[in-house]
Order: structure tokens, then C-alpha cells, then sequence
């Protein structure tokens, strides 16, 4: 394999294993930080086990996120140097706010909220955790506005003496339509995935240990199923609006995501089809009548183009080459992410059907559920990915610069070859301990939180509260 | 003042920040086997770097996204160009974050040793690698007319880069020791303190050899001058350190050795000025921080984000290491991190 081919299997895999726990800790932090709110209100020990218990599951996710997140920081310069030098004037400065903006909070008040339980009064201590949550919002905004940019360039001109393209509104680059639509998108994924999370660990827990704080985990168990419900909803919502905007930015995409060669009014979507797409010869295939019309239109009867039609006017506007993405990649990876992600909110429902009135799941059956249940999300975020990245090939940048142009030219495949079998395997081996650490910690339970620890129970200010004197002796309330 | 200019001092002050910040905590990590006796000192140790060290690593990423931001052909040549040293900084940095946080998680030593190990190594590399990266880029690397690195990862291991290496090296140990010495009571405390002096005398050998081999390197530089001058004052502060902490005066020590690592890299800044990576092959091929940048106009929005949002970093994080200003001993360790 060349150089171009390495580096891109490289973003590739280092990109879907940094996207497993990106959103797994976006909608984990914000369930912390809620089951924490609801301590903090009701003093209600149950909710301060369930924070420290989800939060142990957060940090171990969440440092998997940070470590796998600096490779991404990294990566464009070192495998993608002449992209980097392309649209360095538009694309480095929503990384650079990034960081400045929502790296240091996260960071900093991850940091206190971990080791702050004795050193912060309780309202600045989940303070903390809310800040935290804030910052993953305005870090996940900021890097999804730069990857609009590659999606749709807004707000800059090419200047043909450097050769790069240049700023020119940075308001049109951070409201670029795809951003205003992948935010939503993304984040109501993120809290898809981290409701699924507390419902498969809650539901695991009530049906294996049926006699060990069942209360606690039918409360977080309902939390986690109402999160992924809403969660889902918005995903269809959110995801409808961006299959608009991407068919009117991007129409190969969209035709690529049904492989819908010939341009057609009243287009139907296939659920699946058995057949060879590429020599588009179809078997078998199960549609629904107009529905593409609709995803892609909004109206049933509407036009949608097709893969030869956009071909050819995308020759006759940049020239001989093939602008089609790997059809049956992108129409299998659009199926999968709705597939896939929406089977959590059908497990969801079911769930808080069985659990109605003050009834328990008692089926063994609920553990292989429970097990499968947090998967699902994250594979359809992987899949949706997948197919938004790689729909959008042969373009790096959309219309402006063929992705095999911004491979570093310096680099030789040696080096690339090195990095990508040494990332994965690196990769691969956190990806072990991480899951085995996670299942020790599930299997654990619910910590026990020591008495003198109810700062909700006494607002902090009495006796037993935070102690901010120097010259005690009293071991931390956490350390590494 | 030329916005460029404007940018490469921010750059500078971001790797001033980065290095003055997790310069202590790659010294804890690297001494951990070496200053602490026990698995309760060990633990002493991880925890006065515990609540900050995530912070201090976000002033590299935000150093890295500014370049990229502001100078982005410096930014390409730079990480394409040193592609090997930074795979290998950022494989320890990985194995050392996640060490940090999954290390307390499971309470047998076998699990914990091999973390330690983790933490040891992944702090030891970017300590070292670091200085070698700064000492090729002030010493010029082989880039061709297309701002291309064409050298390979053998040319980045001369002499004068390994000696920049060094120097990291003794001064991130030397700063950490001090660190430890400030944040803890106890046996360890002395200790480190002692320590610190022995590793402070090495550091100021080859940081002052490396200084003076910059002198002559550089010695064509336009701002050479000011160059001497902050070698000087870095210089004047690893020696005030080192009488500090010989004194036991640690608060000043502590400010010395931060000192003497942000006067150096600020010396280093300013005798590339106003190249940025200058070429060994050609000085006309050299990277400078007006044929590098970005233009006027994301400079300005740069500048105001920065302007705005630079103090507030600054204030929380600085309040972040009041809240955990106290020092902590052996008594304060829990028996199991997992208790909480």
C-alpha cells in the first residue's frame, strides 16, 4: 500500500476508535452531572452512589477520550500536510478556539470535580461537573464546525497565488448549515449512547443482582431508558433535517446512500436490497415507495438526482476523474447507523414498559439484552461516520481538494506504516484493559459512600462538611 | 506591532506555559521510581500532580491548534517533518494519561507496577523528546523550497539536538523534584529536596553548555542580544533555585526552576525570530513567521478570542491550584483509591 492509502486507514481507524468513547462520555457526563443535581436537591444517598458509580465509568472512558483525541489534534499535520497548508487559515482556528475554549475547562474542572469532593462546597463541586459537560458541548461544536468545512465550504476565497484558500467570515464558517445540523445530530447521538449505557449497566444490575440496591438501579435504569428515548427521537429529527441539507450541498452523498443511479421523481428507499450494487443488478430488495423523496426533499414526488447525472456534472465542472464514493459502503454504512442506533431506543421502550409500576424485569433473557444494549449506539455512530466521511470521497475538502492531494508528501510509507500498525496495536490493547476495567467496576456495584461524606445532607457548612484547614491530618477523599 | 509577531510571542508563551506546566509533572513521573520508597509514596507523589496534570497537557494541544491556526505551513513542515519523534511523544503520552487514571482501579501490584513502568516511560520520552525537537528546530533542518522536511529521522539526532534533549531532561527532573519538595511533608519531602540539588548542579552544566552552544549557532540571529539576555536570567534563575532550595526555601525554589525553563525556551524563541524553522539547506528556503502565517484577517479573530478568553484560562486554572494547595503525606492516602 502507498502512502496515501496508509495515512488514510490510520485517520480511519484512529478516528472511529476516538469516536467510541467521545459520545460515551458526552452523554455520560451530563447523567453524572444530573444523578449529582439530584443529590445535591434531594440528599438522597441512592443519587450520590449512582454519581460516584457513573462517574468511575465516565473517567475510564473519558481518559480513553483524551489520549485517542491528541492523535486527532496531531494527525492532520503529521499524515496531512498539504491540507493542513490548504486551509490552515480557516480550518486551525476552530481547532485553536477548541482548545482554548473547551480543552482547559474540561480539563481543569474534571480535575477538581475528581479530587474536589473534600475541597469544593458541594454547590461549586457539582459546579464542576456542569462546567465539564459545558465544555464537552463547546468542543464538540468547534470541531464539527471545521469538519462542516471539509463538508461545505463557506466563508472563504481561493487565492490562486498561495494556491490556499483563505478566511473571509468566520460567522459563515462557525454557521455553516451542515454545523447548525450535525450538532444536533451528533449530540443527541452522544446522549443516545450514554442513556444506553446506564440502562444496559442498570438493567444488568437489577436482573443478575436482584437483591443489591435494586432501587437505585431502577431509578437510573428509568433515567437511562427516558435519556435514550428522547435521545432517539431527536437523532430522526435531527438526522432528517441533515439528510436535506446534504442532498442539497452533497446530492452524491445522498444518491450514493441509496445507490440510486438514474435520477428519479417519487424515489423509493430501499430497506435492504440483495444484489450486486455496483453492477446494479438487484435480486431482491424490500423498499418503502417515496420515501427518498421525502428524506432527501421533503415532498414525496420530488426529483432526486442520480449517481450518473451528478458524475457527469461533476465532470463537466472539475474535470475527467470519478466523483462517485463507494457505493455499497455508503449504502449499507446509512442503513446500519438508523438500523443499529435506533434498535437502543426499541430496547429502551421495552424496558420502561416492563418496569411500569414499580414492576422488574426478572427474565434472564434481559441480561443478553443489557449486555448488547449499550453496543448499539456506538455502532451506529461509527456507521454514521463512516458514511458521512466516506461519502463525501473523492473530495478531502468538498469540491475544492481531492483527498489523495492532501497527504503529506514528505512522509515516507515506512513512517506511516510504523505509526498506523503501532497506533493500532496500541489501540487495541487499551481497548482490552479498558473493557475489562469497565466490566470490574459494573460488577462491583454501588460503591458505599462513608458517612462523613453527606456534604448534601448538611449543606457543608456544619461539622462534617468540606474541610478546608490545612493542618488535617484526614486522608483525601480520593486519590489516585 | 505586526500581528505575526503578535502570534509567534503567543506560541512562545504557549510552550512556556506547556513546559513551566507539565515540565513538573514529567519530573514526578520520571522520579517516582527513584524518590519514593513505597506504594504509599508512590501514591504520595502521583497525587500532587493528580488534580493538575490534564490541564497542563491541554497547553500543548492549544499550542499545537494555535500554530496550526496561525502558522500553518510551520504547523505541516513541523509535524510531517518530525513524524517519528512524535509518534513516539505521543504513544507515552497516552500510556502515561491512561496510567494516571486506570492505575488506582485495581488494587494488585502486578496491575500497579506495570502502570508505574508506564508512568516512568511515558514521562522519561516526551521529556527528552521535546528537547530534541526544540534543539533541530533552532539548529535548522534540511527543508527544500517547497517547505518540505526532506531530511530523515537519523539527521534529527545530532549532537546538538541530543544535548537539548538533556537538557529538558535534567531540568523537567530538577523542576519536578522541587515540585515534590513543595507539595509534600515528610521523609519524601527531604528527600526530594536533596535530590533536587544533585539533579539541579547536572542540569545547570548542560543547560548553560547547551545555551552557549545556541550562542554560536545562532550567533547571526537579529535578536542575539536578547537572546544572551534571557539565557542570562535563565541562567541567574536555576542558580537563585538551586540556593532555595538548598535553603529550604521551596516556594522560591520552585519559582526558580519554573523560571530558568521559561526564560530558556522564551531565549530559544527569540533566537529563531523572526524565522520560525529555519533550513539548513538555504536561507531563503527558511520558514518565517510572515511566509508561515496565516492571514491578516484569522489573525485578528485569533487575536480576539485570545484576548478574551486567555485571562479567564489563566484565572480558573490558577484557582484550580489554590483549591489544591495543600501538602500531602503518607497519612493522607486512603487505603484504597477505590474506597470513594
Amino acid at each position: 500500500m502507498d502512502t496515501l492509502n496508509l495515512a488514510r486507514w490510520q485517520f480511519g481507524i484512529t478516528t472511529v476508535y476516538h469516536f467510541f468513547f467521545v459520545p460515551l462520555t458526552i452523554g455520560l457526563v451530563f447523567i453524572v452531572a444530573g444523578f449529582q443535581t439530584k443529590w445535591y436537591r434531594s440528599h438522597d444517598e441512592r443519587y450520590l452512589r449512582l454519581t460516584k458509580f457513573f462517574g468511575k465509568l465516565f473517567l475510564i472512558n473519558f481518559s480513553m477520550g483524551v489520549v485517542t483525541g491528541i492523535v486527532q489534534e496531531f494527525q492532520f499535520g503529521m499524515n496531512w500536510s498539504d491540507y493542513s497548508r490548504f486551509v490552515g487559515d480557516i480550518f486551525g482556528a476552530p481547532l485553536a478556539i477548541e482548545g482554548l475554549l473547551a480543552f482547559f475547562l474540561e480539563s481543569t474542572f474534571i480535575g477538581l470535580w475528581i479530587f474536589g469532593w473534600d475541597r469544593l462546597s458541594p454547590r461549586l463541586h457539582l459546579a464542576s461537573i456542569w462546567l465539564a459537560a459545558f465544555g464537552t458541548f463547546l468542543s464538540a461544536y468547534f470541531i464539527l464546525a471545521a469538519n462542516s468545512f471539509m463538508q461545505n465550504p463557506v466563508g472563504y476565497r481561493f487565492n490562486p497565488t498561495t494556491g490556499r484558500v483563505e478566511l473571509t467570515d468566520i460567522v459563515a464558517v462557525l454557521t455553516n448549515k451542515v454545523a447548525l445540523v450535525t450538532f444536533p445530530h451528533t449530540i443527541a447521538a452522544a446522549f443516545l449512547t450514554g442513556g444506553a449505557m446506564v440502562l444496559g449497566v442498570s438493567i444488568w444490575q437489577v436482573v443478575r443482582h436482584p437483591n443489591r440496591d435494586v432501587l437505585a438501579f431502577r431509578a437510573a435504569a428509568k433515567a437511562g431508558a427516558i435519556v435514550v428515548i428522547v435521545a432517539a427521537i431527536a437523532v430522526a429529527a435531527s438526522g432528517d433535517r441533515q439528510a436535506k441539507v446534504m442532498t442539497e450541498v452533497q446530492p452524491m452523498k445522498m444518491a450514493a446512500a441509496e445507490a440510486l443511479y438514474d435520477s428519479k421523481s417519487s424515489a423509493g428507499f430501499s430497506i435492504f436490497t440483495i444484489g450486486t450494487l455496483e453492477g446494479r443488478d438487484e435480486v431482491f430488495s424490500l423498499r418503502v415507495p417515496n420515501l427518498l423523496s421525502f428524506l432527501a426533499k421533503g415532498t414525496f414526488d420530488a426529483k432526486v438526482e442520480g449517481i450518473n447525472d451528478i458524475q457527469s456534472a461533476y465532470v463537466a465542472k472539475y474535470g475527467p476523474g470519478s466523483y462517485t464514493p463507494n457505493i455499497p459502503l455508503t449504502y449499507w454504512t446509512f442503513r446500519l447507523m438508523m438500523g443499529v442506533g435506533m434498535l437502543g431506543a426499541v430496547g429502551a421502550a421495552w424496558a420502561l414498559w416492563v418496569m411500569r409500576k414499580g414492576r422488574n424485569m426478572s427474565s434472564r433473557w434481559w441480561i443478553r439484552a443489557a449486555v448488547l444494549l449499550p453496543f448499539t449506539p456506538l455502532l451506529g455512530n461509527s456507521f454514521g461516520w463512516i458514511f458521512t466521511e466516506m461519502g463525501r470521497q473523492p473530495w478531502i475538502v468538498f469540491g475544492l481538494m481531492p483527498t489523495a492531494a492532501g497527504v503529506s508528501p514528505g512522509t515516507t510509507t515506512a513512517e506511516v506504516l510504523i505509526s498506523l500498525i503501532g497506533f493500532t496495536l496500541v489501540y487495541g490493547f487499551l481497548a482490552v484493559i479498558e473493557v475489562r476495567l469497565l466490566l470490574k467496576t459494573i460488577r462491583a456495584g454501588l460503591p458505599d459512600v462513608p458517612a462523613a461524606d453527606g456534604g448534601g445532607d448538611n449543606g457543608g457548612d456544619g461539622g462534617d462538611g468540606p474541610s478546608l484547614d490545612e493542618s488535617t491530618d484526614r486522608p483525601l477523599a480520593f486519590a489516585y | 506591532m505586526e500581528l505575526t509577531t503578535v502570534w509567534f510571542i503567543l506560541i512562545a508563551v504557549l510552550w512556556v506555559g506547556y513546559f513551566v506546566l507539565e515540565g513538573f509533572d514529567f519530573g514526578v513521573g520520571i522520579l517516582m521510581p527513584f524518590l519514593a520508597r513505597d506504594q504509599t509514596e508512590r501514591r504520595v507523589m502521583l497525587n500532587t500532580i493528580g488534580p493538575v496534570w490534564d490541564g497542563n497537557e491541554v497547553w500543548v494541544l492549544v499550542a499545537g491548534g494555535a500554530t496550526f491556526a496561525a502558522f500553518p505551513e510551520w504547523y505541516a513542515t513541523l509535524f510531517s517533518g518530525f513524524y517519528l519523534p512524535l509518534f513516539l511523544i505521543l504513544v507515552s503520552l497516552i500510556f502515561r494519561n491512561v496510567a494516571f487514571e486506570y492505575r488506582g482501579k485495581r488494587t494488585d501490584d502486578s496491575w500497579q507496577a506495570w502502570w508505574d513502568r508506564a508512568i516512568f516511560v511515558g514521562s522519561l520520552l516526551p521529556a527528552v523528546l521535546w528537547g530534541v525537537a526544540f534543539g533541530n528546530i533552532v539548529r535548522g533542518v534540511d527543508i527544500d523550497q517547497h517547505k518540505e522536511y526532506v531530511g530523515s529521522f537519523f539527521d534529527l539526532l545530532n549532537p546538538y539536538a541530543l544535548l537539548g534533549g538533556l537538557v529538558t531532561l535534567s531540568l523537567f527532573v530538577t523542576h519536578g523534584a522541587v515540585f515534590v519538595s513543595l507539595k509534600t511533608v515528610g521523609d519524601i519531602r527531604d528527600r526530594a529536596r536533596g535530590l533536587a540539588q544533585l539533579t539541579g548542579l547536572a542540569a545547570a552544566v548542560i543547560a548553560i553548555a547547551f545555551l552557549g552552544w545556541t550562542w554560536s549557532l545562532r550567533s547571526d540571529a537579529q535578536h542575539i542580544v536578547w537572546f544572551v539576555a534571557l539565557a542570562a536570567v535563565a541562567a541567574g534563575c536555576l542558580v537563585g533555585g538551586l540556593l532555595a532550595i538548598r535553603a529550604g526555601r521551596e516556594g522560591w525554589a520552585f519559582l526558580g526552576t519554573a523560571g530558568t525553563i521559561g526564560f530558556a525556551v522564551a531565549a530559544l524563541f527569540v533566537s529563531l525570530f523572526p524565522d520560525v524553522m529555519p533550513s539548513s539547506l538555504d536561507q531563503a528556503y527558511s520558514l518565517t513567521t510572515t511566509n508561515a502565517s496565516s492571514t491578516h484577517y484569522t489573525l485578528k479573530i485569533m487575536t480576539g478570542v485570545a484576548a478574551v478568553f486567555t485571562p479567564l484560562v489563566l484565572a480558573y486554572q490558577s484557582w484550580s491550584y489554590i483549591v489544591f494547595r495543600r501538602r500531602i503525606g503518607v497519612q493522607h492516602i486512603p487505603v484504597t483509591p477505590a474506597a470513594t
